[in-house]
């Protein structure tokens, strides 16, 4: 029993350790451009967030094509995770396939292979590309989430609203959609999630443009500002707070 | 208008494919149900009930055949297009919605007005008991409460037709009988057709105009209650509906349309036969338990049937007392002897008895007529 216990707060500390070294950071009164060693506590980094230009374009353009990943990754993944939950044709199993190699296969054999693609077929590369990408390697997340969802809903269900005078799309809109919605919602949070820290994909197909991990990454071989640790905590916080009010609100669901 | 079946097979079958084998769920089947009529499909599980059911309602496309309703062809025709309503064996209540707005799902599909909405709805919870119960959502209801919104949400559509699949399976024996009887008032009153599917038989025999008594894919019989209960058509039928006996043995003489089976002395069979049976031909003979008169004594009367045989089992069941008789003719036969009249037991184990019941009280099974 207490070794459980030890062994459980291992695995937390273990978990949380580099955030809070982060978040700490972001509080260093530190004087240079080295964010290391600990110089007493500040919060003038909050205040000056936003002070450096460059990381502020990376970080909005980040955001831009994780919203972005979001959205796209989150309509296309449900529609084939229903799909695949709801009917077996023909190339289904194909997909399932496909959906879990992308999901396996080394982020830097995709991100060179994308790159060859982009480069092959004469695209700029850019934030569209970034977005393409990410779209490509998150959708698989996205509908496996929801078929998994839809695997569990009962037929009869739908077969009731069709009984009741709903066409397939009411069908779909009125009792399917609100019935896999959380699922929705977890896949296109795990698809911001995968866009937004991205570095392999991205390195290979952004071209001049520049996101928040390949700033820091450049950024690392000079020293990093404390602005990337306000805003990692920042990150961190938004991540928290949509992780708890899911909880809440699948809490107080089941309560009813 | 009145003459043409609501709900009408022709030639329909179902077969499904599974691991490669073909299953026949419901074999070629020809059906009719007559308008305002309360209809049952009765048989055991895995019968090819739901299946008939579904085809009817359009979920699943039959293998071959036609499905009118109303005398119109709707093979093919999608399920939100059939003016049929149906209440699932799993209720399949939509679990994001409040009872009320279940029941009001059908109204607002055929785009009735709020106000209208909120009258019927209202007026169809108060007949199934669940006024107060608007805002709750099904999974804060009981099974039997779910079932009775189930049974709502169809019925405020006023359906030509209503489909039911054991709609009142998870109900406790006090509230199935007053559903029974609800379920009853609401179809004469409404006078919509009911097709109702259930495996007990007692709940077919009460509620049904006619019953279809399906075995295997196939309906065995079809018919009054009375009819399936007084004529079972086959020995599945005759074993399925209440306590059965039956009698094999073969012709030996007839006379008036009545076959004689002599046993042993003094032991006889007299059952009423169509013309297709001649002497020598071999005859299944059921008789229900409650025709047959037990006595220690012989009796008196010359044109009756009498077996004898010992007494093995005795059980009072309140009502009735139920006997076991083992006869010389080779068959156990049941005896219920209602307990109105009798202060004791008319027998008891090991006694030898004679058994006796009137001619038109047997009836031979599965003869051509
Ligand atoms: N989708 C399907 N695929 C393969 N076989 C099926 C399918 N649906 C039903 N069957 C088979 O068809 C037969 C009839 O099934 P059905 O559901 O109609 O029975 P039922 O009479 O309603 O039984 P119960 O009283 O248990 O509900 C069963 O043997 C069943 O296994
Ligand atoms: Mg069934």
């Amino acid at each position: 029993m207490r070794i459980l216990r030890a062994y459980t707060w291992l695995v937390i500390a273990w978990l949380t350790l580099p955030v809070l070294v982060m978040i700490v950071f972001g509080f260093n009164d530190t004087p240079g451009r080295y964010n290391q060693t600990w110089d007493g506590f500040t919060l003038k980094w909050y205040g000056k967030v936003f002070a450096l230009d460059e990381l502020t374009k990376a970080l909005v353009v980040s955001l831009v094509v994780a919203v972005l990943t979001m959205l796209i990754a989150g309509a296309l993944g449900t529609g084939i995770g229903y799909a695949l939950g709801r009917y077996r044709f023909r190339g289904s199993g194909t997909i399932n396939l496909i959906m879990f190699a992308t999901m396996s296969s080394p982020e830097l054999v995709m991100g060179a292979s994308l790159l060859t693609l982009f480069v092959s077929l004469g695209v700029g590369l850019g934030a569209a590309t970034i977005t393409i990408a990410h779209v490509m390697f998150s959708i698989s997340f996205v509908a496996v989430v929801v078929r998994a969802r839809v695997l569990t809903l009962d037929r009869s269900i739908e077969e009731a609203a069709a009984d009741l005078g709903a066409n397939g799309w009411t069908t779909f809109w009125r009792v399917t959609f609100p019935l896999i919605l959380p699922a929705v919602g977890s896949g296109m949070l795990l698809a911001f999630a995968l866009s937004i820290d991205d570095f392999v994909v991205t390195n290979f197909t952004a071209g001049t443009t520049t996101t928040f991990p390949l700033w820091i990454w450049g950024a690392t071989r000079v020293g990093l500002p404390p602005q990337v640790n306000v805003m990692g905590t920042l990150i961190f916080l938004v991540g928290v707070l949509i992780a708890v009010g899911t909880t809440i609100r699948a809490r107080s669901h089941r309560a009813g | 208008m009145s003459d043409t079946a609501a709900i009408e097979l022709v030639g329909v079958h179902k077969d499904f494919l599974s691991h490669g084998d073909t299953v026949q769920a419901v074999k070629p089947t020809d059906l009719a149900v007559g308008q305002g009529e309360f209809f049952s499909l009765l048989g055991p599980s895995g019968c090819g009930k739901t299946t008939t059911m579904r085809m009817i309602a359009g979920f699943e496309e039959p293998s071959g055949g036609t499905v009118f309703l109303d005398g119109n062809d709707v093979t093919g025709v999608a399920p939100h297009k059939r003016d049929v309503n149906m209440v699932f064996q799993s209720y399949a209540l939509f679990p994001h919605l409040t009872a009320y707005q279940n029941v009001a799902f059908g109204l607002e599909r055929k785009k009735v007005a709020k106000d209208e909405i909120r009258r019927r709805v209202g007026e169809m919870l108060e007949i199934v008991s669940l006024t107060g119960m608007e805002k709750r959502s099904p999974r804060e209801m009981s099974g039997g409460q779910q079932q009775r919104v189930a049974l709502a949400r169809a019925l405020v559509n006023g359906p030509r037709a209503l489909l039911l699949d054991e709609p009142l399976g998870a109900l406790d024996l006090k509230l199935r009988q007053q559903m029974q009887i609800e379920l009853k008032r609401i179809q004469r009153e409404v006078g919509i057709t009911f097709v109702y599917v259930t495996h007990d038989q007692g709940e077919a025999l009460t509620m049904s105009d006619r019953i279809a008594v399906m075995e295997g894919g196939r309906i065995d019989q079809l018919g009054t209650p009375r009819e399936i209960y007084e004529k079972p058509a086959t020995r599945f039928v005759a074993g399925f509906i209440g306590t059965s006996n039956l009698l094999d043995g073969s012709v030996d003489s007839i006379s008036g349309g009545v076959a004689l089976l002599v046993f042993a002395p003094e032991e006889k069979v007299l059952v009423p036969v169509p013309p297709s049976v001649t002497d020598g031909t071999k005859l299944e003979i059921s008789v229900r338990p409650e025709k047959i008169d037990l006595s220690r004594d012989a009796p008196a009367a010359a044109d009756c049937s009498v077996l004898t045989g010992t007494v093995r089992e005795v059980v009072y069941h309140g009502t009735s007392t139920n006997y076991t008789v083992r006869t010389s003719a080779g068959a156990d036969l049941v005896v219920f002897d209602q307990n109105a009249y009798s202060a004791e037991d008319l027998a008891g184990p090991g006694d030898r008895v004679y058994l006796t019941w009137s001619p038109q009280h047997s009836y031979p099974i599965g003869v051509r007529p």
